[in-house]
Parts: structure tokens; C-alpha cells; sequence
């Protein structure tokens, strides 16, 4: 049996079953007109994709870790966080607990 | 005969779409990168390649994790990008070679790998920002027949988003079949062989923010001359070693598969931060045996 890598979660087949509807979801924010559509009606468009309630919990707290618990995919995801115009060093930040400044700190340290 | 000339890998973070189109090439920030094609562009002058054949992976822009290919190969006579949903501006279609995609794929499945078939395929990213970076006037001109991009593309997508991936050994022997169809092809076309994405990043997990410049430093050093040696990792030493996203490399030993004659790195570009991203860029050379004996 393989160790886990502290801090990550592979998307596998559990995680593709398991966030197949969050997935979906941020896949249809590829269209400008999707992207709109859900922020006008976040909650009727969570349910249109039938999100799970984790999912929906999730992605009304802006909260990405549990997104990715709940099945979600970090380039779907990214695509979410695109919306609220949050970049993978806001969605890095978040998910480590540090601010943006700190992480970015953190990126350019490991060159050193 | 098609001809494989040599080999290009970079990086295709997004964001450097956007420093792009900011006009940021000169940035502080961006300079490190950017001026690791300095080299490149002399040698695309220098060496004229008439076809791409790009092995990259998709983000969610043509695939969807509702049917998703290991391997896939395109064969169609344009590309287009459309919106991935991050902001970075949309590329200009590039036009394909599907005599050169069916005779890769005659091979390939030949060769037991059997591929899925696209005559229509949007591309994302993952080939765009090399193309913008490798050619960035013909990336910038506007849409017209007067000014095409220089190269034809033949693109070769690998999974790398859903466990299981292919393993690393396996991506090397794709590449090889890639290689040996291309050089049994008999227009005479000089072929460059793109790989795109890594070095070692992650983005998701209390580990985003994940770099391993010494690993990377392993990866380069070894990619050239004894690519073999990277096959002993397993995806899951490699996730634990690059980062969940560091599996891009994924593309470069494909990259380096179809290279499959004397192989010479000619350049080497590394810098830490591309946004979450170590970023490489490499030129190698190819040459026949009969070339290097003469040189």
C-alpha cells in the first residue's frame, strides 16, 4: 500500500465519481454567458448541475480545500475561482493558510 | 523524407498568456522567463521547421472528465482555442497536417497504442502559449491567410489530469512511436517536436506551492542523455517529487521519445517563480548518426 502525500489528494477514479457534478459545473464556466449566469443565480445554477450539499457548502464558502474534498478538480476549480478573479497564488494562499504576500514569498524562496 | 530536427519544452502556465498580452516581457518579474526564448527564436530562424508536433495536456477545454482519453491525437486540418474560463486571451486557429496526423496514428495503434482519433479538437493553453512564445508576431497577427504561423501542428494529447495516468516509460515509448512514423513519412518536412507543461508545481492540497528545484535539476540533467533513468519513478514518487502538477513532465518524455536520434541539449532556461510554476525551457538537437559523424 502507497504512503499518502501529506497535502495533496490524488484525483482518481473516487474523487472523479465523487466531484463529477462540481466538475461539470465548473467545466460549463468555459462560456462567458455560463460564468454570468452564475452569478446571477448562484443557487439555482449549483442546483441545476446538482451539486451534493458538501459541494454546494464548499462553493458557497469560497472554500477550496473542501471543494477538493468534496471530488473537486483543480483545473475545473481554477476555473470557479476565475469568476471571483482569484489566481492560482489567491486559491495557493487560501489553501495554506497564508496570505497572498506570504505565499508569493514562499514561490520565490524555493529558487533560492 | 520528414525529417525530425529537434525539440523544444516550456512551460504553459496561463498567466504567461496574459503577461503577453500586458506587454510585460520586460517586467522585472517576467524578464527571467521570457528571455530563455531569446535562443529559441535564433534557433527556429536558424533551423525552419515546417511542422509542430506538440504533445501537451488538456485542462478541461476540449476534454471533460465524461469521457477522457489516455492518449488522443489530433487530425484535423485547423485547431482553434476558445475561452477557458481563466482570462487569458483567446489564440488565433493554427492549421494542421491530417495526411501527417493519420500516418502517426497508422503507427502509433501499429505500435499497440491505441489512440484516441480527433478531426475535431479544440486546443488549449498547453499548445497556444508555446506557440505564442516560440512565434510571438505570428501569435499576434490578426487572423488572416497573408500571415500564417510558420509551422503546421500535429497535436498529441496525454492525460494528466485523472489517476491513472500513463506511467513515465510509457510516455517515452509513445514518443519513440511518434518518432519512427514521422521519419517514415515522405513529404519532405522538417518536424520539430514540442513538449509543454511543468516543472515541478502544485496547485491544490495544504501542499500548494510545492517546487523541488533539485529534483528538476535531476530531471533536466538526465532527460537528454539517459531518459531511462526517469522511468524508475512511478506517477506517485513523481507526484511526491514535481508536485500533483509536476506530472506534466509527462510531456517531455514524450517529447523526448520521438527524438530518436543523437540527442544534444543546445539551450537551458530555469527560473523559479512562473506564478506557482518552476519554469523551464530547453532546445535539443537531433541529428542521424550519419549527421553527427559527418559534423
Amino acid at each position: 500500500m502507497k504512503q499518502d502525500i501529506a497535502g495533496t489528494t490524488l484525483f482518481d477514479g473516487e474523487q472523479a465519481q465523487k466531484g463529477f457534478a462540481l466538475n461539470r459545473m465548473c467545466y460549463s464556466f468555459n462560456s462567458a454567458d455560463n460564468r454570468a449566469a452564475f452569478l446571477k443565480d448562484e443557487e439555482g445554477y449549483c442546483r441545476k448541475y446538482g451539486l451534493t450539499e458538501d459541494q454546494r457548502a464548499a462553493v458557497k464558502s469560497r472554500d477550496v480545500l473542501a471543494m477538493i474534498t468534496a471530488g473537486g478538480n483543480v483545473y475545473y476549480l481554477a476555473k470557479l475561482a476565475g469568476i471571483f478573479g482569484l489566481n492560482v497564488q489567491d486559491i495557493g494562499a487560501q489553501q495554506t493558510g497564508t496570505t497572498v504576500e506570504e505565499f508569493k514569498a514562499k514561490l520565490a524562496a524555493a529558487g533560492r | 523524407m520528414a525529417r525530425i530536427i529537434g525539440g523544444v519544452a516550456s512551460t504553459h502556465v496561463p498567466s504567461i498568456g496574459k503577461a503577453i498580452a500586458e506587454n510585460k516581457q520586460n517586467d522585472p518579474y517576467w524578464r527571467p522567463f521570457f528571455r530563455g526564448f531569446d535562443y529559441v527564436h535564433d534557433w527556429l530562424a536558424r533551423e525552419k521547421p515546417n511542422i509542430a508536433v506538440v504533445f501537451y495536456n488538456d485542462h478541461g477545454l476540449n476534454f471533460f472528465l465524461d469521457k477522457l482519453p489516455t492518449f488522443a491525437v489530433g487530425a484535423a486540418d485547423q485547431y482553434r482555442n476558445e475561452d477557458e474560463g481563466w482570462g487569458i486571451p483567446v489564440s488565433r486557429a493554427i492549421a494542421g497536417h491530417p495526411a501527417l496526423s493519420w500516418h502517426i496514428i497508422n503507427g502509433l495503434v501499429a505500435d499497440e497504442f491505441d489512440v484516441t482519433m480527433c478531426q475535431d479538437m479544440l486546443i488549449d493553453h498547453a499548445v497556444t502559449i508555446p506557440m505564442a512564445l516560440m512565434w510571438p508576431g505570428a501569435a499576434a497577427a490578426k487572423a488572416s491567410p497573408a500571415k500564417p504561423w510558420p509551422v503546421r501542428i500535429v497535436p498529441v494529447e496525454i492525460n494528466t489530469v485523472q489517476h491513472p495516468l500513463p506511467s513515465l516509460a510509457r510516455c517515452l515509448k509513445l514518443g519513440r512511436s511518434v518518432g519512427r512514423a514521422i521519419e517514415s513519412y515522405p513529404e519532405n518536412l522538417r518536424v520539430m517536436i514540442v513538449g509543454t507543461g511543468g516543472l515541478s508545481h502544485q496547485l491544490d492540497g495544504k501542499r500548494a506551492g510545492f517546487i523541488n528545484k533539485e529534483f528538476d535539476r535531476f530531471c533536466l540533467d538526465h532527460v537528454v542523455g539517459e531518459p531511462e533513468v526517469l522511468t524508475r519513478y512511478s506517477i506517485h514518487d513523481w507526484v511526491e517529487q514535481s508536485g500533483a502538477q509536476g506530472v506534466e513532465f509527462l510531456n517531455w518524455m514524450a517529447m523526448r521519445g520521438a527524438l530518436t536520434g543523437q540527442v544534444s541539449e543546445l539551450h537551458r532556461n530555469y527560473h523559479i517563480p512562473i506564478s506557482n510554476t518552476a519554469a523551464a525551457t530547453v532546445v535539443y538537437e537531433n541529428r542521424k548518426e550519419a549527421e553527427r559523424k559527418a559534423a
